[in-house]
């Protein structure tokens, strides 16, 4: 049987070990893979270079950086998902993406 | 005219990990169900047994209110602020994540179970500082009435978060009536039995269900048995 190709999902975020488990936990999944971005203008770099499924905002950017980023994405990329992340582990990840992806 | 939700003990989700059994009223984790995401700002009511010895090990959380209600038995916390303390059934622990933080929690008693309520609720404010604070509520001896054991303020009775939320705990003899007052008409209330029987709107309640009524001002409960409860009250849009 074929394999499916991973969804990309974009995850950023300024706490790097909250990030780099977020990003296990999706990877772990098997039909999802994360990247991370550190910072807002990361996240707009990687997206430039990449297509994503999905992006996920975690914690640590401004009110303002995060509604530049929304407008950015929403403009550039209107078939991608946003999602504001809470929890930053696993006890809300799944229902976030499962939502998004309207599984 | 007030809107309702029942929720019953037997639909909840359930994960058992062995030294962990968590009852989920709403999405958690491995268990996800569309209809059952959250009730307002409430998004997490896990009813958890933690085995003797045994806890959740150093793990990540950031932007949420995290508020722990042990039942029975005690949980030992340990957090990346320094926080180290034991919180025990009478008491309430309250977490705001905010920008991250890391903690674990374990019961120290390695021959009974703790029993406790875990809750999570949005906050009004994402990035906040990270804070941690447990506080004894007595409700020993307390009956008939609303005990407040959380509020948005931090001079008020009980914990505070950042949310326009209160919880109230209560001990209603059988028989007893009273009336809840919301706070805003824009909130809803998420009332979640711990043991007896209740009846709300015509719905009857028994152990570990839970109800959420919202679009009114004020109702009334009303214990069928000698009944154990927590209210919570939380903003349906935030």
């Amino acid at each position: 049987m074929e394999a499916q190709t991973p969804i990309d999902i974009l995850i950023v975020g300024t706490n790097r070990s909250i990030m780099e488990t977020i990003a296990r936990l999706i990877d772990k999944d098997g039909e999802w893979l994360a990247t991370i971005a550190n910072n807002q203008s990361e996240a707009l770099a990687i997206c430039r270079s990449k297509d994503f499924g999905l992006a996920l905002i975690g914690a640590g950017l401004s009110p303002s950086e995060e509604e530049e980023l929304q407008q950015a994405w929403s403009a550039n990329y209107p078939n991608m998902p946003i999602v504001k992340h809470y929890g930053g582990g696993s006890g809300l990840l799944y229902a976030e993406i499962y939502k998004a992806l309207g599984n | 005219m007030a809107q309702t939700v029942l929720h019953k003990a037997d639909t909840r989700g359930v994960a058992d990990h062995g030294w962990l059994k968590s009852y989920q009223s709403f999405s958690f984790a491995g268990y996800y169900n569309p209809e059952r995401i959250n009730f307002g700002a409430l998004r997490v009511l896990n009813d958890d047994i933690v085995s003797g010895g045994r806890g959740f090990g150093e793990h990540p959380h950031d932007n949420m209110e995290i508020i722990s209600i042990p039942l029975e038995g005690e949980l030992q916390h340990r957090d990346s602020m320094g926080n180290i303390a034991t919180i025990k059934s009478g008491e309430i622990q309250v977490m705001s994540a905010g920008t991250g933080i890391y903690h674990a929690e374990y019961n120290p008693d390695t021959n009974h179970p703790a029993k406790f309520l875990q809750i999570w609720v949005f906050p009004n404010k994402r990035n906040v500082t990270p804070r941690y604070d447990q506080v004894l509520v007595d409700t020993k001896g307390k009956k008939n009435e609303w005990i407040q054991i959380l509020s948005p303020n931090p001079d008020d009775a009980g914990v505070w978060i950042h949310q326009d939320a209160w919880f109230n705990m209560a001990n209603f003899d059988a028989g007893v009536s009273q009336t809840y007052s919301l706070h805003s008409p824009d909130h809803g209330v998420y009332i979640f039995v711990l043991a007896g029987e209740l009846e709300i709107e015509g719905r009857t309640l028994a152990a570990r269900d839970g109800l959420g009524i919202w679009e009114t001002t004020q109702f009334e409960v009303k214990a069928t048995a000698d009944a154990r409860f927590l209210l919570m009250e939380v903003p349906m849009k935030f």
